[in-house]
C-alpha cells in the first residue's frame, strides 16, 4: 500500500457512494468533492516527489506521472461542468436517475488513474480495458441510434484492439524468457539487454496495433470520430484529452524497453510510420467535415500522430512530445467544452447551421475561434511551442522526409480547421439558439477559462524545472530507466 | 496424459470451424463455451503435476465465467431479442470453413519456426490452434453481420489470446488474471446490454445496417 | 502371405453377410426381429435366376458396367489389408490405385447410367458425381495424412504402423467413417430403402439394371463395404496380436463391429437435406487436411 492507492480507489469509493445513494441531488457535491481531492492528492503526490519501492504494483514511471497530472488536471476542469450539463439534461428527461451516469465517470476517472499508476504491464492491461468498459455507457446518455452505433463500434473495435494488446504482452513475456515471472515496467527494463528479439520485435508490433486501437492512430482510428463526436461533450473532452494519452502509454512503454534492448530504432521508426499516417489521414479527411465535434475528434487523431511522431523520433522531438500531451489536452478539452455550450446554444452539431458566434455570445467565440487557433498550432498558445520543440527535434534528428510530410499535414490541418470555424464564429447569428441563463451556465466558465490559461502560459513561458521532467521522461524513453 | 492433451487441443482446433460454419446462434454459443472447457482442461493436463492451488481456482473460475455464465447471459440476450440465427454474412458459411482450412495451413506454416518456444512437449500444438482461433474470431467479427456473432467472434479471439498464454507458459500473477477474466466478463455484459439497445432502437442486430455515422 | 489370401477368400464370400448385419441392427432398434442375416445371398440367388432385360437405348458400355461394378472391388481386396494382415499385393503407392481404381468404377457406372437415356438415372449420376468431387478430395488428405503419420507410401505399412491413438488417427477415422456412409449409400448420405427416385443417390443409377447385372451390382456394392469397413477398422480398431491369425481374427472382428456401428449410425440420424450434403463432405476435407497438416508438423 502507497500513496498512490488513494489515487484510484478515491473515485471508486465516490462511485460506490453514488451507486448506493440513487439520488440525483447527490451527484454534483459528490462529483466535485472527487474531482477535487483526486486532484489535491495529485497534486500533493507529484510536489513533493513520493516514490514508492521500486518493483511494487502501483508505482508510476516518469509518463505516468505526467499523464495522471493530465488527467486529474482535466476532469477537475470538466467535473463543474458536468453537473450544470447533467442538471440541464434532466429539464428535457425528467425523473431520469442520472446516479449511474455519474458513478460510471467516475469510475472511469479511477481506472485511467490506474491505468497511470500501474507499474506492472498485466495490471496496466486490465486498467485499459475497464476504462473502455466504464466510457461504454457514457457515450450514449440518450441512447439515441447515433450513439448506440458509435457505442457499439467503440466497444467492439477498441476491445478487439485491446485483446490484441494482450497477445503482444505475452510475447514480450517470452521474449524476457528466464525472466519472465516479472512483468512489471521494471522488471522488464532491467531485463531488456537479455530478451529474444525476435520476439521483442513481434511482441512491440502487437502492442503499437492494439494499443494503437485505443489511442486513435491511423489506420485503425475508425472509432474514434463516431466515440467523440456522439458523446457528450464533457465525456468527449475527457476521451480525447486523458484517455488516448493513457492508452498512448502501453506504446511508451513497449518502445522503452525496445530502446532498452537496443532496438529503439526500429520501434521509432514504427512509430514515426504510424504518426505521420495518422496526421495526414486527419488532415484529409477533416477538409470535408460537416459536423464540429466530428472535426475536433479528426483533430484529437492529428495530434496524437504528433506524439507518436515526437516520441518516434527521440530526444528533443520526444521531449517536445510530452510537453505536446499537455497542451494538446488543455486545448482539446477547452474546445471540447466550449464545443458543449455551442450545442446547447444552436441545438445542431452541423458546421452550416452554426454563424455568428462572436455577436452571439462572445466569451464563447473567442473561447472557441481562439482555441481552434491554438489547437491548429498558432502562436502564442502552447500546443505552437510543442509543435515547434518537435519540429526542431526532427531536423535535429536528420529526418528530412518526416519534416515535410509534417509540416505538410499541419498546413493542412490548419486550412480545414480555420476554413470551417471562421464562417461560424463571423457574421450573423443564425438559427435556433436561445443564450445560457446568466445564472446557471457561470461556474462552467471557470473550466474552459483554467484550460485557456494554462494554454496560454505553455506557449509564452514553460519554467525550466517543468522543462526538467520532459526532458527526463525522453531519457526514460531512450531506455535508461527511471 | 500425452495423447490426451494433444486430442484436446485437435477439438479446440474443430471447434473453430464449427464456428465459422455454423449460422445458428445457439449453436455458436455453445461452440465458445466449449472452446472454454477445452481451454481449462488442457492448462490442467498440461501443467501436469505442477498443479498448484491457484491454478485450480483460476481453472475452475475461467470455466466457471467463460464456459457457463456468458454463455447464459448470451443465450438471454438471443431469446430477448428474438434472432437466432445469421442469414447472409459477408461471406457464405461455406466460404468460410473453406477460408477457415486456409487460414489453418498458414498458422501451421508461419508458427513452424516458433514450435520450440512452447512451454512443454505437450502444448507445441498449442501454438497454431491458438493462432488459429484468434484468426478465426477476427475473421467472424469482420464477416458477420449480427452483433451477437461478433461478440461470439471478439469471445472466441479471447480464447485464443488465453489458450497462447497457456502454450508460453506465461505467469501472470493471480490477481492479474483473475482481473482479465473480470475484463472479458464486464465486457461482454456490457455489450449484451448494448446489443439490447440497439435492437430496442432499431429493431435488428445488423452492424452493417448502422451507417449513418460516416464521413 | 497365407492369412493375406485367407482374408480375400473370406471377403469375397462374406462381404452380402456385413450387409446383412446392419439391417439385423437397425431391425433391433426398430424393435422387429427383422430379416435373415443371409437375405442378400438369397436376393443375390433369386436374381441369379432371372433373366435379364436391356433397353433399347443401352449400348455395350451398359452391359460392361455392371461387370466393371463386380470386378472393381474385388481387385481392390488385393490391395486391402486388414489390421496388421498385409494385403496380398503391396507397393509404394497402391493407395493410389486403391482411390483411381474406385474412380474408375464409378465412371463406368456413370457412364452406364447415362447410356439408358433415361433422365432419373442421368439425375443420380450427376449427384454421385458431385459427391464423388467431394469425397475424393477428403479420401486422398486422409491416406496422405496416414501416410505421413506411418513414413510409408503402401497402405498395408501404413496399418502395419498404426498403433498409437493421437490426434491424426482419430481425425482419419472420422473421416474414413463419413467416406463409408457416403459412398456406400449409408444414412445420413441417402437412404438405402427409399422408393422415391428424387431422393435417391446411388440407386438410382441403376434403376434399368435387373437380373444378373442387378445382382453384380449389389454384389460389389457389398465388397465396396467391405473395403471402407477394414480401412475404417484398422485405424479405430487396431490390435497387435501375436500372430498373424490372432491379427486376421481381430481384424474380421474389427470390420464386423464396423457393420454395427454402422447399423447404429443409421438408426439414431435421420438423412441431412440434399443441399447440406457437400457442406458435410467439405467438413470431411477440412478435418483430413487438418490431419494432413498435424502430422507434417510434428
Amino acid at each position: 500500500m502507497n500513496g498512490y492507492w488513494a489515487v484510484f480507489l478515491l473515485p471508486a469509493a465516490g462511485a460506490i457512494i453514488l451507486f448506493l445513494t440513487r439520488k440525483n441531488r447527490v451527484i454534483g457535491p459528490v462529483l466535485m468533492a472527487s474531482a477535487l481531492i483526486h486532484f489535491a492528492a495529485v497534486a500533493y503526490l507529484l510536489s513533493t516527489g513520493y516514490d514508492p519501492a521500486a518493483g511494487s504494483w502501483i508505482c508510476p514511471d516518469p509518463p505516468g506521472k505526467l499523464f495522471l497530472a493530465i488527467t486529474s488536471g482535466l476532469f477537475l476542469a470538466t467535473a463543474g461542468y458536468t453537473t450544470g450539463f447533467l442538471r440541464r439534461d434532466r429539464e428535457k428527461h425528467p425523473r431520469r436517475n442520472d446516479t449511474n451516469y455519474a458513478g460510471c465517470l467516475l469510475l472511469f476517472l479511477s481506472s485511467m488513474s490506474l491505468a497511470c499508476t500501474s507499474g506492472h504491464l498485466g495490471l496496466y492491461w486490465v486498467a485499459i480495458e475497464a476504462t473502455t468498459l466504464a466510457s461504454a455507457p457514457l457515450i450514449t446518455l440518450h441512447h439515441t441510434p447515433r450513439s448506440l452505433e458509435a457505442v457499439w463500434k467503440y466497444l467492439l473495435i477498441c476491445s478487439a484492439g485491446i485483446a490484441i494488446a494482450l497477445l503482444g504482452i505475452f510475447f514480450l513475456a517470452t521474449a524476457a524468457g528466464e525472466g519472465a515471472g516479472d512483468m512489471t515496467i521494471q522488471g522488464l527494463l532491467g531485463n531488456a539487454g537479455s530478451m529474444d528479439l525476435v520476439w521483442l520485435k513481434a511482441s512491440f508490433i502487437l502492442l503499437l496495433v492494439g494499443f494503437g486501437t485505443k489511442t486513435g492512430l491511423a489506420p485503425v482510428h475508425t472509432w474514434l470520430p463516431d466515440a467523440h463526436s456522439e458523446a457528450p461533450s464533457m465525456v468527449s473532452a475527457l476521451l480525447s484529452g486523458a484517455l488516448l494519452n493513457c492508452a498512448f502509454l502501453g506504446i511508451l512503454r513497449g518502445h522503452s524497453i525496445c530502446a532498452a534492448a537496443g532496438m529503439g530504432d526500429f520501434s521509432g521508426g514504427l512509430l514515426m510510420i504510424f504518426g505521420i499516417l495518422s496526421m495526414l489521414t486527419a488532415g484529409v479527411f477533416m477538409i470535408r467535415q460537416t459536423d464540429y465535434k466530428r472535426m475536433l475528434a479528426y483533430s484529437s487523431i492529428e495530434h496524437m500522430g504528433i506524439i507518436a511522431l515526437g516520441t518516434g523520433a527521440g530526444g528533443l522531438a520526444a521531449a517536445g512530445a510530452m510537453l505536446h500531451t499537455v497542451t494538446h489536452s488543455a486545448a482539446k478539452g477547452l474546445l471540447f467544452l466550449t464545443a458543449g455550450k455551442l450545442v446547447w446554444m444552436y441545438d445542431t452539431k452541423k458546421i452550416s447551421a452554426v454563424r455568428g458566434i462572436m455577436s452571439f455570445d462572445p466569451v464563447t467565440g473567442v473561447f472557441w475561434l481562439g482555441g481552434i487557433l491554438a489547437v491548429a498550432g498558432t502562436p502564442p498558445f502552447g500546443v505552437f511551442m510543442s509543435e515547434f520543440i518537435v519540429l526542431k527535434g526532427l531536423l535535429e534528428k536528420q529526418q528530412p522526409l518526416s519534416v515535410v510530410l509534417y509540416l505538410i499535414s499541419l498546413a493542412f490541418v490548419f486550412v480545414a480547421m480555420t476554413r470551417l470555424v471562421i464562417p461560424m464564429s463571423f457574421g450573423r447569428p443564425s438559427g435556433n439558439r436561445q443564450r445560457p441563463e446568466a445564472g446557471k451556465g457561470d461556474h462552467s466558465i471557470l473550466g474552459p477559462a483554467a484550460l485557456a490559461l494554462t494554454l496560454l502560459t505553455a506557449g509564452l513561458f514553460i519554467p525550466a524545472s517543468l522543462w526538467k521532467v520532459f526532458t527526463r521522461i525522453a531519457a526514460f524513453m531512450g531506455g535508461s530507466g527511471l | 496424459m500425452n495423447g490426451l492433451a494433444e486430442i484436446l487441443i485437435m477439438l479446440l482446433m474443430l471447434t473453430n470451424f464449427r464456428l465459422l460454419g455454423s449460422s445458428r446462434l445457439p449453436a455458436c454459443i455453445s461452440t465458445v463455451a466449449f472452446q472454454a472447457v477445452l481451454l481449462g482442461a488442457i492448462t490442467l493436463t498440461t501443467a501436469g503435476w505442477r498443479l498448484s492451488p491457484w491454478v485450480i481456482i483460476l481453472t475452475a473460475s475461467t470455466l466457471a465465467v467463460k464456459g457457463v455464465l456468458l454463455p447464459a447471459l448470451l443465450r438471454k440476450a438471443v431469446r430477448d431479442v428474438g434472432i437466432s440465427r445469421e442469414i447472409q454474412p459477408f461471406v457464405g458459411f461455406g466460404t468460410s470453413v473453406l477460408l477457415g482450412a486456409v487460414l489453418l495451413s498458414v498458422c501451421f506454416i508461419i508458427s513452424r519456426p516458433f514450435l520450440d518456444s512452447a512451454a512443454s512437449e505437450q502444448s507445441r500444438m498449442l501454438i497454431p490452434g491458438a493462432m488459429f482461433t484468434i484468426m478465426s474470431g477476427m475473421f467472424i467479427i469482420i464477416t458477420r453481420k449480427k452483433a451477437l456473432t461478433q461478440v461470439l467472434g471478439y469471445l472466441a479471439m479471447e480464447n485464443g489470446i488465453y489458450a497462447f498464454g497457456t502454450s508460453l507458459a506465461v505467469e501472470a500473477p493471480f490477481l492479474v488474471e483473475i482481473g482479465m477474466l473480470l475484463d472479458v466478463f464486464v465486457a461482454v455484459f456490457v455489450m449484451g446490454i448494448v446489443i439490447y439497445r440497439i435492437n430496442q432502437e432499431f429493431d435488428h442486430m445488423d452492424t452493417h445496417k448502422l451507417t449513418e455515422l460516416r464521413d | 502371405m497365407i492369412q493375406s489370401m485367407v482374408h480375400v477368400l473370406l471377403a469375397l464370400i462374406s462381404a452380402p453377410l456385413l450387409q446383412g448385419v446392419i439391417n439385423r441392427v437397425k431391425a433391433f432398434f426398430g424393435g422387429r426381429r427383422g430379416q435373415p442375416l443371409l437375405q442378400p445371398y438369397f436376393d443375390m440367388i433369386r436374381l441369379l435366376r432371372k433373366g435379364a432385360v436391356y433397353g433399347n437405348t443401352t449400348t455395350w458400355i451398359f452391359r460392361i458396367s455392371s461387370l466393371a461394378a463386380a470386378a472393381g472391388p474385388a481387385a481392390i481386396l488385393a490391395l486391402l489389408p486388414l489390421g496388421r494382415v498385409p494385403a496380398m499385393l503391396s507397393f509404394n503407392g497402391d493407395m493410389i490405385v486403391l482411390v483411381y481404381m474406385l474412380a474408375a468404377v464409378r465412371f463406368l457406372m456413370v457412364l452406364g447410367a447415362m447410356d439408358t437415356g433415361s433422365s432419373f438415372e442421368g439425375m443420380g449420376a450427376s449427384r454421385e458425381v458431385l459427391l464423388a468431387a467431394l469425397s475424393e478430395v477428403a479420401f486422398m488428405l486422409c491416406l496422405a495424412a496416414l501416410a505421413a503419420a506411418a513414413g510409408s507410401f503402401s497402405l498395408s505399412g501404413v496399418y502395419r504402423e498404426m498403433d498409437t491413438f493421437g490426434p491424426v488417427s482419430v481425425m482419419s477415422a472420422t473421416v474414413l467413417l463419413i467416406l463409408l456412409l457416403s459412398e456406400n449409400c449409408r444414412i445420413p448420405v441417402d437412404d438405402p430403402r427409399t422408393h422415391l427416385e428424387l431422393t435417391m443417390i446411388h440407386e438410382v443409377m441403376v434403376l434399368d439394371h435387373c437380373g444378373i447385372d442387378l445382382c453384380l451390382i449389389q454384389y460389389g456394392s457389398a465388397l465396396k463395404l467391405w473395403v471402407f469397413s477394414a480401412l475404417f477398422s484398422g485405424i479405430c480398431f487396431p490390435f497387435a496380436g501375436r500372430s498373424l491369425w490372432a491379427d486376421l481374427l481381430a481384424g474380421l472382428a474389427g470390420v464386423f463391429a464396423t457393420a454395427v456401428v454402422t447399423g447404429v449410425i443409421e438408426s439414431t440420424m435421420a438423412r441431412i437435406r440434399m443441399k447440406r450434403l457437400p457442406e458435410m463432405l467439405s467438413l470431411a476435407s477440412v478435418l483430413a487436411l487438418t490431419a494432413f497438416l498435424w502430422e507434417i508438423l510434428v
